[in-house]
């Protein structure tokens, strides 16, 4: 309903033309455009740059014109960023499937009407957004469940992020009731009624919280920085910390690649998925979001 | 099924076991969930009971002796001069955050709705969204060659229209102005999502009402826009004002170093440093939980604040 009226809004624009208003409307959005998308390209430049082309130009350069891909090619070399991305890929993956799994087994109970204690569950969801614990207490934690350094730190203590939970929740109880109904005349049990309507009618916020845990798991850095000091275990994000901190001799030890862009080809590389897997889950993650904002 | 939820008294005991039967395929569901809940939530809620014990991990909790008085820990923090220090950066961090943060989105929120130029519109937000989902590491490393000494972008231009270069990664009187900057980055767009979903929300009929009454567009903004969106506007400020103990934990361990420790580390990092890489579990546990109890008080009176603006928030 939101996207509808924004669409009817931007449609049915016949306002009077005011110049210094609208050339300040393009300004703001060119100049949004350009402090997001500039760096960005800068930094993909960077790592596509052979040495020579970046000594002529001074070292700016952003629309290279030969590429080269060496720096990928070193950093490909690199067991330790190779490691690094199988532990995240398998984080990711492992990861938010059972974040979805147990926020809907979750969020769906807590959205049905009637059920006894729901309120009172749902506070104690609530009290956690108020009142956390710390770092150490659930360090302590963590390392007493047997969780330190093993691939479960990383999925463990993140299982249910409350907020997302709490938009799901609001969205499943904005389901038609007559659905629910209608269901439980056919006899459907409510592991049924989940899986057979309620799923699919929720691909879009399914899809959008999907995208947040996925996002927040490829991510992955202070689970490692707090549970994990096994090195065979570090994440992409920690060994692309270190590649950026360390010296240049650490980086690359082949002289034809400078420092620079070895770094900036790792970076690129750690976010190539995010950046490919986001513009097809946009469009539902906006509504999604909006939606999870207007209800608040 | 109205029927049945129409249960008759009974005993407390009787009510549980026919709700159990009736929905137990339920809270089977939310089985796992809550046995998350209580194992990384609530327990270590209750343990931060050694913030007021002189905790040693062999005999633990229940063998270590209480500290004496109760509240040493939390004395011993305050004793050094560096820690008020680091109180100091966690709130200049997150105020800057916050009064730096919101209003580029409200602004960029009020361009987004009044563009006429749909499928440019969608170019943009799509683009100013992206910085939202990077990590901080990622943007570490844009900082890197756009920010840095000698090779950064931006150093290289300063230095080409002759002024000096700032160091922006290395230095403690400009850290924290570069992590509120890259916070700025990170958000804009994604900020502007909540405003963009309030000026949507505001009715149509207001602004022809103004059109016929030979309202600008300007004026419009001024005399409509901002005043409907003034209420979630002020929501906005108030509640991030609840979590003004947070400075971005990640943001901050991901931007330190040696070089600019004295402005950039905040109460989170303190812990940390402290807690796992000292293993002083008592006294960083209750600088936690000072936080965690400042912090809550903080996030319900904002929030009954809040509500006298807007009501359900929560």
């Amino acid at each position: 309903m939101v996207k509808k009226n924004k669409e009817h809004k931007l449609g049915e624009e016949k306002r009077k033309f005011n110049p210094v208003f609208d050339t300040l409307v393009y300004a703001i959005l060119i100049g949004v455009l350009l402090i997001t998308i500039l760096p960005v390209m800068y930094v993909v430049a960077v790592s596509l740059t052979p040495y020579t082309e970046i000594a002529r130009n001074q070292g700016i350069v952003l629309f290279p014109k030969d590429i080269t891909f060496e720096a990928y090619e070193v950093i490909f070399g690199k067991k330790d960023f190779w490691n690094g991305m199988k532990i995240t890929i398998e984080v990711t993956v492992f990861g938010t499937i059972a974040n979805l799994i147990v926020t809907t087994l979750f969020a769906y109970p807590l959205s049905r009407k009637g059920l006894p204690g729901k309120s009172f569950i749902t506070k104690l969801v609530m009290f956690t957004m108020i009142f956390s614990a710390g770092t150490i207490p659930t360090y302590l934690v963590v390392k007493g469940t047997g969780l330190l350094n093993t691939m479960g730190a990383y999925i463990v203590p993140g299982l249910v992020g409350v907020s997302n939970l709490i938009i799901m929740k609001a969205f499943f109880e904005n389901l038609p009731e007559d659905i629910f109904d209608a269901a439980r005349i056919d006899g459907c049990g409510e592991f049924k009624v989940l899986t057979h309507i309620v799923l699919p009618m929720s691909v879009p916020i399914m899809l959008t919280i999907g995208m947040y845990y996925m996002v927040s798991h490829w991510n992955t850095y202070m689970a490692a920085v707090l549970y994990v000091t096994d090195q065979d275990l570090q994440p992409m994000q920690v060994i692309l910390r270190r590649l950026l901190e360390s010296s240049t001799a650490e980086v690359s030890v082949d002289v034809v690649v400078p420092t620079e862009t070895m770094r900036m080809a790792a970076v690129c590389f750690a976010t190539l998925p995010i950046v490919v897997v986001y513009p097809f889950i946009q469009k539902y993650f906006v509504k999604g979001t909006l939606a999870g904002a207007v209800k608040g | 099924m109205s029927v049945a939820s129409i249960t008759p008294k009974k005993s407390s005991w009787g009510k549980c076991k026919k709700a159990l039967f009736k929905w137990w395929p339920l809270y089977l569901m939310m089985l796992p969930g809550l046995v998350y809940l209580i194992v990384y939530k609530y327990v270590p809620m209750a343990g931060t009971i050694i913030a007021f014990k002189n905790y040693r991990v062999k005999v633990g909790i229940w063998g270590s002796p209480w500290a004496d008085p109760w509240y040493k820990h939390f004395m011993d923090f305050f004793k050094s001069p560096a820690n008020v220090q680091i109180i100091k950066n966690t709130i200049t961090l997150s105020i800057g955050k916050l009064l730096i943060g919101l209003i580029p989105s409200l602004i960029f929120a009020l361009a987004i709705s009044e563009c006429r130029n749909k499928p440019f519109v969608r170019v943009v937000q799509t683009v100013s969204y992206l910085p939202h989902f990077l990590s901080w590491v990622v943007i570490y490393g844009i900082s890197q060659t756009m920010l840095s000494m000698n090779t950064g972008v931006v150093n290289r231009f300063l230095v080409s229209i002759g002024l000096e270069s700032i160091p922006f990664l290395s230095s403690n009187d400009v850290i924290q102005g570069t992590l509120i900057g890259t916070d700025l980055w990170k958000g804009l767009g994604w900020g502007s999502i909540t405003f963009l979903a309030a000026i949507i929300g505001i009715d149509k009929e207001l602004y022809d009402a103004a059109e016929v009454d030979g309202c600008g567009r300007f004026r419009r903004i001024w005399h409509i826009t901002l005043p409907c969106i003034r209420r979630i506007f002020i929501v906005l400020l108030v509640l991030k004002l609840g979590t003004v103990l947070d400075a971005g934990f990640n943001q901050v361990y991901v931007f330190m170093n040696e070089r600019v420790n004295r402005s950039a580390e905040i109460i989170d990092t303190w812990v940390y440093t402290r807690g796992i890489g000292k293993m002083n579990y008592s006294l960083s546990t209750a600088v936690g939980l000072m936080k965690s109890v400042i912090a809550s008080v903080l996030v319900i009176g904002t929030n009954k604040l809040a509500r006298k603006w807007d009501s359900a928030i929560w």
